[in-house]
């Protein structure tokens, strides 16, 4: 299959792909299948009932990555994915996935995909995602996704999200069971904008002995749009955890950043860390004192914020 | 040429008007080296911020080059070519040493270039240039991360205030190179708030600024013996520090 102009664009966009990626992928565009590749070591498969797909790396795969964008170009499009990623033992992989929506018409259009990570002892992966959304339809651009996580004993994921354009209306939800030894790094970076709103809700379980995870998000929420951010960590064992929300606001917007810790252990170590302001006046002098406009500034500022 | 007429700033306590400068008179002649230095609280930096346009002054004008720029706001002045590095850097979460020196040279330059200037302040460049300005660099790396963005923009007018606070010692000897480099190659004029004799020592000019009011000014060998209380005198009241 073909892809236009636009969902070459927004491929682009969330995958930084030009053209066909090397290495395992399945690209996905307006609900079908538009290429898929699997490799010696990375088995990718449909699910039988079609609602999705199997990524199946085998144990020991190292320095191989997997490609797995989705664009929608066509209004009023909803649809619900589900892709199990099965990470064997003592792998070392990048999963690249991400999902732009064109919306040129006035209907709504939905990409809700629900990713579960099975991550193998030992193992080590990287995913990064990325949400845009483009076109000026009175439709919405909607991204609801779900991350479910287990990771099992000694296993590391690191987790970079970043949606900064576009999108109107998402709804997270990361959840993560960790075993002994795991951990978890999740970076997470958002922009609203508009009357936007987004939700993202955290939920993770230290199981395991020593397992440890650390949720950072930064965010910026301009103009009218609206930002909740949750996360609750529970330390069932001798663990660490950390959480941390970030967030400048501009406008009118709303944020609020709702932490819930709770130590079922005496060994667990879990701390919370939450600032919302404003763009702290003396930055935005200091950068105006070097020849930058006022609105120049305050670009700057958020840029180098979620980069 | 900059010439501070009658300038007087004030701002509205609970009570009362607060006047932190009242009527200050001063010329800042071109490739002119003048250092400003008074006790604590007396309104050198308030000074400093309207000369860079963060205060407007309640009363008074700035003349630059013959130019009235008392209602010019920051980012015009700082185009005219004033520049100012604080007495407290400013942090900034994400934005990188690269970033800021970018920023301030206005165009982007190589990395290489940029060090040049990091170089200059006495920072082993690669270790530092990929850095956020963050909470994480120590007093005297953001100190010196502030000079080197004046430096970088090497414009007509340059404002520093304490820029050897936090410094050690044993740097503050090429601080002072520094300064005399930067006098020697663009000719324009330095202003320094300073309570160092070091630094006193390179001026051509010295005012004294105390109770928002110039109480001295002079040249480096009429106004330094007076303030190193040589004439005697009320030695319990001595702001001054010898380093
Ligand atoms: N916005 C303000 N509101 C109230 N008081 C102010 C304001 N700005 C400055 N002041 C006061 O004005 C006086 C002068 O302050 P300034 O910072 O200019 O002093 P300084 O000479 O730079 O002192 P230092 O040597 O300690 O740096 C101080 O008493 C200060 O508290
Ligand atoms: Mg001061």
């Amino acid at each position: 299959m073909e892809l236009d102009a636009i969902q070459q664009q927004l491929l682009e966009a969330v995958a930084g792909l030009h053209r066909i990626p090397t290495g395992a992928y399945n690209i996905r565009a307006n609900g079908k299948s538009a290429g898929r590749n699997s490799t010696e070591h990375i088995d990718i498969v449909p699910k039988e009932d079609g609602s999705g797909i199997d990524i199946i790396i085998k144990p020991g795969t190292k320095n191989e990555s997997v490609h797995m964008p989705v664009v929608l170009s066509q209004t009023g499009l909803t649809e619900v994915v589900y892709n199990d990623f099965h990470i064997g033992d003592d792998c070392d992989v990048t999963i690249i996935a991400g999902c732009g929506i064109h919306n040129g018409g006035d209907a709504s259009s939905r990409h809700d995909g629900i990713h579960r990570f099975f991550v193998g002892k030992n193992a080590k992966i990287k995913y990064v995602e990325k949400h845009y959304g483009s076109g000026d339809g009175k439709g919405e651009r909607i991204m609801n996704p779900q991350t479910i996580v287990e990771i099992d004993e000694g296993g590391y994921m690191e987790m970079d999200t970043v949606q900064i354009k576009g999108v109107d209306s998402t709804d997270r939800k990361t959840e993560a069971v960790l075993k002994a030894g795991a951990k978890l790094v999740v970076m997470e970076r958002l922009m609203t904008h508009g009357t936007q709103s987004a939700v993202s809700e955290f939920k993770v379980d230290l199981e395991g002995e020593d397992s440890g995870a650390n949720i950072v998000s930064r965010s910026v929420a301009r103009d009218e749009s609206s930002q909740v951010f949750i996360s609750k960590i529970n330390g069932n064992n001798k663990c660490s955890g950390h959480s941390e929300c970030d967030a400048i606001i501009m406008g009118n917007a709303k944020i609020s950043a709702i932490p819930e810790i709770t130590a079922n252990n005496p060994d667990s170590a879990l701390i919370h860390e939450a600032a919302i302001g404003k763009i702290a006046g003396d930055q935005i002098i200091k950068l105006m004192t070097l020849g930058l406009t006022e609105a120049e500034a305050e670009e700057q500022i958020v840029n180098g914020f979620l980069k | 040429m900059l010439e501070l007429k009658n300038i007087s700033f004030e701002v509205s306590g609970e009570t009362d008007e607060k006047e932190i400068l009242k009527d200050i008179n001063l010329v800042i002649e071109d490739n002119q080296f003048i250092v400003i230095t008074g006790p604590n609280g007396g309104g050198k930096s308030t000074l400093a911020r309207v000369i860079a346009g963060i205060e407007r002054p309640t009363s008074g004008q700035l003349i630059l080059d013959g130019e009235d720029i008392t209602e010019l706001n920051v980012t015009e002045r700082a185009k005219k070519g004033i520049s100012f590095a604080f007495q407290q850097p400013v942090r900034f979460k994400g934005v990188t040493v690269l970033d800021l020196i970018r920023l301030s040279v206005g165009e982007k330059i190589s990395v290489a270039g940029a060090c040049e200037y990091l170089s200059e302040v006495g920072l082993c460049a690669k270790d530092y240039i990929n850095r956020e300005v963050n909470a994480s660099l120590s007093g005297g790396e953001l100190k010196r991360i502030e000079i080197a963005t004046v430096l970088a923009r090497g414009t007509k007018m340059s404002v520093f205030d304490e820029p050897e606070a936090g410094i050690d010692l044993w740097s503050f000897g090429n601080l002072i190179k520094v300064f005399e480099k930067m006098h020697d190659s663009i000719h324009g004029s330095i202003m320094i708030i300073s309570h160092q004799e070091r630094i006193l020592n390179i001026a051509d000019k010295i005012v004294v600024i105390a109770k928002g009011h110039v109480t001295a000014q002079g040249k480096k060998d009429e106004i330094l013996p007076e303030l190193l209380g040589n004439a005697g005198g009320a030695a319990s009241c001595k702001y001054y520090q010898n380093s």
